[in-house]
């Protein structure tokens, strides 16, 4: 018979191993998947897990796709190691590029360096915005922020159907349902910034962002509080820590770091506003904080990893035909085999033998 | 008297720790026998072999005779075995009849059930409506539903593990009388617990643990309370020495203060009026939950209240959080070590940072100064005797004694002017508890005031310069503990005046 | 505005069947709720019993083939959420949102070459006398079977918990898991089975709208079901018939606005469509702010990881 003992001090050992075992897990789980498939298991894995490792572009691409989820990650586990579930970061995600994509669509055809700028600072604060919708909920009403954040990814994205095919409109666009491109002009533009790497100003948010937690929850007393909040809510409140102010600092970073990876991804790889704009990113996110296990370096590890099986199951797909859900269902299985595996870092299993009389 | 339950050569062990070393002892039909130890000695696991909810390592038992091997509490209820835990395994949500019958292996129909219940709390006088919500009782009435659900069930044997922990005194009269009855009628008793003057006026025998091990058995009538308390902890007992009393200016003014609980199950303080003056130690008894909670919470600023209700140093500060009541010097050790006293998963320099960022000045623009924080930790744990390996070990891989010398250590290195601790030796050894209890006495002595509340009226009475009762939520006009008896402080925590119980 | 065409027992009729999936899911979630488990990846569970269902009913030509494989196909992707949660000590809104995402990824590749198919069509109730009486008829007594079978099933599940003695056991357990420990009872292996009746019921109410709502399969196509039913569990407090009546009320919404739509009034279609999803945030947050009485109805060991230490 096996049994359950609880470590006395979390293993750091294992806390490190178990992201590690859970991306060799899905990979085999993965290889079998694709044979039952039909399509070549060792070939399928190498596509999707080896090749976006291999040419300079490919490295850079996968910065590229990793940004938003790493800038959503970083302000998500901020929520999560307090013990705030945001879940509709998508929402906010959306929000932040409707209100940032509409204040340059406003100013159009200006054409200014500042243009950028205001526009990623009205993405941030419509995230934000988007964010205390829960936040105040929770503090005032005691609403659960998972539920009520979820409900409001749905609005948003009938939101964002409604901005496109109305007020935001492109109006020399033949009727379609989608704002005017943002590369139209540079002003608008978020473009790459090292030549034919794709590599833009999003990318160099991710890891100011990355840094900036790193110290936060390493020498700061917020992240002090924020660790103390989600092991301990009493001893939280005993150290003078006000539930209330962290619940919305926690709520309102995460909506506004994901509204500003929203916005720089429409301004940037998307190009415009559109009713399929919204991929996503907000969902995939909740698995890189947990793949990362809330921690800065951690996450910006994890997000590579995951930007990894973005890119390698666009290239299966293209070269393999295996559909695109697939790639779904491997980011479901990397986080079953983490939250698997995760308890040997809290855990001894012992073999306790046949119980005598 | 024929023998009842025989135990030979019970073993079990843990990583690390022997709980119960090839113990030997037997209970006799209608015996009431004592099983004495400290914190720790292995009584708890003991008893939990014997109920079937752990299974020993080697060694047998016999009840009535024939190999008794329960390997669940079912089996060991089948076999006219019932406990009623330390604590108690019940349903805040449900009703009494409910939580009987989940204790029961063929609960009958509700209706009879019901009957049942109220036939058997007449006969014993332990009056219980069978209706009503487990979360709406006292404790004692609570602990009268572990009671009766026993009984419903005819034992042989019933196992009591420190009942009386949560009881006044006059509940107490009234459990004896009840287990005696019982055995009276044949009923077996396993009475488990460190209270000497109980054991010696209620069993017929005892047999004393330590460290896992039967390291005597005796008459406990027959033995004074010292003599058992030294067989228990093995060396002659140090009693804390008592201090020379200067007292100064009122430091601590409590004015009528009055608190909802933001518990539904809590109790509401109403109009709490105290005042504590330097170098005093002010004892707050009281059974658990009559507002004891409700009382640390408002006095450590966890609870805010209007400005004017709490007073220190002539600052009125009713209406600030917990950091800045501690920038003024008033600081507060709760009842729950893990989890509210300290973070359990975080390291002891961690804790140490939890509350002595204020007044140790561990931080400058908020940024951590980890180096000040780990000093502090290490000072704590060496004038504090606490066994810990090092400070970067979590808080939850202490033994709960040398847990709350950090956690009362932290506090008192920080030189409060006012210090609020609640049960400061709950589950504590008793080498540390004197330790804990001296260290109070000293920081007194050195010229803070001292609030401490617990439910161990003769610690209270060891330390306290006065004595007030906590009696649902309102509290008795102190009074000198020196001139207080036990039976005047139980009928005060039963909501009597003190200048009305017959001295 | 033509309000003619609307018609108030199509209106009923529609809103009845439009609220089954959603009572289907909510009282399965209902149930393993009450044992203190909070099983938030109903969404994948709904969407795999839809795959499931709407799978092996064409591949046999039997719809009620296609019922059965849902409520055993969810019960085994609760298996999953399971395992991980009770044996492994997972975290549970973590789990339950990996199922979720699993759930949605694994029915889209299970049911992609499914797409546009129409499934073999499923029997009503079909009792002309009982359908021929005016008004109450139409709405009462012409629906599909599972119409009927939900509301049976809230009446068992209430039945379950509020009479016998396995509703009672799994009620402590949702109370305090260490009380009932102590007391001998299984915490895990109860809240393994009710854990695997949630994910049946989700199943159920998956494949009721990818065999009979629509009938269609498309990825995605509970379109945030889940999730609905997870909020209805809070709006009936935990009461079986207040679940009823939430999804009711919420299907009732749901209609109404699609039925606004026909009717010629002129707000665009996105800002109609949010409508069902801005009541439930209204709901809950009036729900909610009641602290007393959420507290005292909802399991006090609800989402606590459990882990027996003798």
């Amino acid at each position: 018979m096996f049994q359950l003992e609880a470590r006395p001090q979390s293993s750091a050992f294992w806390s490190a191993l178990t992201p590690v075992l859970a991306v060799i897990a899905t990979m085999i789980a993965g290889g079998i998947l694709f044979a039952i498939l039909g399509k070549d298991p060792v070939e399928s894995v190498r596509l999707i897990f080896v090749d976006p490792l291999l040419t300079p572009y490919n490295r850079s691409q996968l910065l590229v796709k990793a940004a938003p989820l790493i800038l959503i990650a970083i302000g998500l586990s901020i929520g999560f190691k307090a013990g705030i579930w945001n879940i509709g970061a998508e929402g906010q995600f959306i929000m932040g590029a409707v209100a940032g994509g509409a204040v340059g669509l406003a100013v159009y055809p200006v054409d200014s360096a500042w243009v950028l700028p205001a526009m990623a600072v009205a993405g941030a604060f419509g995230g934000f915005l988007w964010a205390m919708i829960p936040a105040l909920l929770r503090i005032k009403f005691n609403a659960n922020e998972i539920l009520v954040s979820l409900m409001l990814v749905y609005v948003a994205t009938n939101f964002l159907g409604g901005m496109v095919t109305g007020p935001l409109r492109n109006p020399d666009g033949r009727g379609f349902p989608e704002s005017r491109s943002f590369q139209d002009l540079p002003g608008t533009s978020n473009s790459e910034i090292f030549a034919g790497t794709g590599i833009h100003a999003g990318v160099l948010v991710m890891f100011a962002a990355v840094i900036v937690a790193y110290i936060m929850f390493n020498r700061h007393r917020l992240g002090f509080q924020i660790k103390l909040t989600g092991q301990s809510p009493r001893a939280a409140r005993f150290a003078g820590v006000n539930p209330s102010v962290m619940i919305a600092v926690c709520l309102g970073i995460s909506g506004a770091l994901a509204g500003l990876a929203g916005l720089f991804e429409v301004t940037g790889p998307a190009g415009k506003l559109t009713t399929n704009f919204p991929v996503g990113y907000g969902f995939t996110a909740i698995i890189v904080a947990f793949l990362g296990r809330l921690n800065p370096i951690g996450i910006l590890l994890a997000g590579i990893v995951m930007a990894i099986t973005y890119i390698g199951g666009e290239t299966a797909q293209f070269r393999l035909g295996v559909p695109a859900a697939a790639i779904s269902v491997f980011q479901g299985m990397l986080l079953f085999f983490l939250l698997a595996v995760d308890l040997l870092s809290n855990y001894r299993i012992r073999w306790v033998g046949k119980e005598r009389a | 008297m024929t023998t009842l339950l025989s135990v030979n050569g019970l073993t079990k062990a843990y990583p690390g720790v022997v709980a119960n070393d090839s113990v030997d002892f037997e209970v006799r039909e209608g015996e009431v026998h004592a099983l004495l130890g400290e914190n720790g000695a292995g009584k708890s696991t003991l008893v939990k072999m014997i109920y079937g909810l752990v299974r020993p390592d080697s060694g047998s038992m016999t009840l009535s005779g024939e190999v008794f091997t329960p390997h669940e509490p079912r089996e060991a209820r089948a076999a006219g075995v019932a406990m009623v835990f330390q604590h108690f395994s019940l349903f805040d949500a449900l009703s009494v009849a409910e939580n009987i019958a989940l204790g029961m292996e063929n609960a009958p129909h509700r209706k009879e059930l019901s009957q049942q219940i109220r036939d058997v709390s007449n006969a014993y006088k332990l009056p219980l409506d069978p209706k009503r919500i487990i979360g709406d009782l006292s404790v004692g009435e609570r602990q009268r539903v572990e009671i009766i659900r026993c009984l419903l069930q005819n034992p042989k044997l019933l196992i009591m593990d420190e009942p009386t922990s949560v009881l006044t005194p006059q509940e107490v009269e009234v459990l004896f009388e009840t287990l005696e009855k019982l055995s009276g009628e044949g009923t077996s008793i396993l009475y488990i617990s460190h209270k000497l003057e109980e054991i010696r006026r209620l069993c017929d025998h005892a047999t004393i643990l330590r460290m896992g091990k039967v390291v005597g058995n005796c008459t406990p009538a027959e033995k004074t309370a010292r003599t058992l308390a030294e067989m228990m902890v093995g060396s002659s007992l140090q009693t804390p020495a008592k201090k020379n009393l200067h007292l100064g200016a009122p430091i601590l003014e409590v004015k009528d203060l009055s608190v909802v609980s933001k518990n539904p199950f809590g109790t509401t303080l109403k109009d709490i009026n105290l005042t504590v003056r330097a170098g005093e130690i002010m004892g707050i008894g009281g059974v658990a939950g009559n507002g004891q909670d409700e009382l640390i919470l408002a006095l450590s600023g966890e609870t805010r209240t209007s400005r004017q209700t709490i007073r220190v140093s002539d600052v009125d500060l009713g209406d600030l959080g917990p950091n800045d009541r501690r920038q003024m010097g008033l600081l507060t050790a709760p009842e729950e070590r893990l989890g509210h006293a300290a973070a359990p998963d975080m390291s002891l320099t961690e804790n140490a940072f939890l509350t002595g960022d204020i007044r140790q000045k561990l931080s400058r623009n908020g940024f951590l100064k980890w180096g000040a924080t780990r000093g502090f930790a290490m000072a704590v744990v060496e004038n504090f005797d606490v066994r810990t390996p090092g400070v970067k070990n979590s808080a939850k891989s202490l033994s709960g004694g040398n847990l709350q010398k950090f956690v009362v250590g932290r506090e008192i290195m920080q030189n409060p002017i006012v210090l609020v601790v609640n049960q400061p030796t709950w589950g504590v050894d008793a080498a540390a508890a004197a330790a804990i209890r001296q260290s109070l006495m000293d920081l007194a002595e050195g010229g803070a005031a001292v609030v401490v509340v617990s439910q161990d009226l003769d610690e209270l009475l060891e330390i306290s310069d006065r004595f007030a009762v906590l009696n649902e939520g309102r509290l008795s006009p102190p009074s000198e503990a020196s001139e207080l008896s036990v039976d005047q402080i139980g009928l005060m925590m039963g909501g009597m005046e003190a200048d009305h119980v017959p001295a | 505005m033509d309000f003619s065409s609307l018609n108030p027992i199509a209106l009923i009729v529609s809103l009845m069947v439009a609220a089954t999936p959603l009572v289907l899911a909510a009282i399965g979630e209902l149930v393993v709720e009450k044992s203190g488990v909070l099983n938030l990846g109903v969404e994948g569970m709904m969407i795999c019993g839809a795959v499931f269902g709407f799978m092996v009913s064409v591949e046999s030509g039997n719809p009620w083939l296609g019922l059965g494989a849902a409520f055993v196909g969810g019960a085994a992707i609760a298996l999953i959420f399971g395992i991980l949660t009770q044996y492994l000590l997972s975290n549970q809104v973590a789990t339950g949102l990996a199922l979720t995402l699993f759930g949605l990824g694994f029915s889209a590749l299970l049911g992609h070459s499914y797409t546009g198919i129409k499934p073999p069509s499923f029997p009503k109730l079909d009792i002309q006398f009982l359908a021929d009486i005016p008004y109450v008829g139409g709405v009462l007594f012409q629906h599909d079977y599972m119409v009927y079978v939900s509301l049976l099933l809230v009446f068992a599940v209430w039945y379950f918990l509020k009479f016998t003695r396995g509703g009672l056991v799994l009620r402590a357990v949702g109370e305090s898991h260490d009380a009932a420990h102590a007391l001998g009872y299984k915490v895990v292996r109860i809240r393994m089975l009710a854990i695997m009746f949630g994910g049946a019921c989700a199943g159920l109410g998956g494949a009721y709208i990818s065999l009979i709502r629509v009938p269609q399969w498309t990825e995605g196509m509970t379109a945030g079901a889940g999730w609905i039913a997870l909020a209805l569990v809070v709006f009936a407090s935990w009461k079986p018939w207040r679940v009823v009546f939430g999804a009711y009320l919420f299907g009732g919404f749901t209609i109404m606005q699609l039925n606004l739509q026909a009717v010629g009034i002129t707000i665009p279609v996105a800002y109609l469509s949010m409508t069902p999803y801005v009541i439930t945030i209204i709901v809950l947050v009036i729900i909610s702010a009641d602290r007393k009485r959420a507290s005292a109805n909802a399991p006090a060991s609800l989402g606590r990881v459990f882990h027996a230490s003798h």
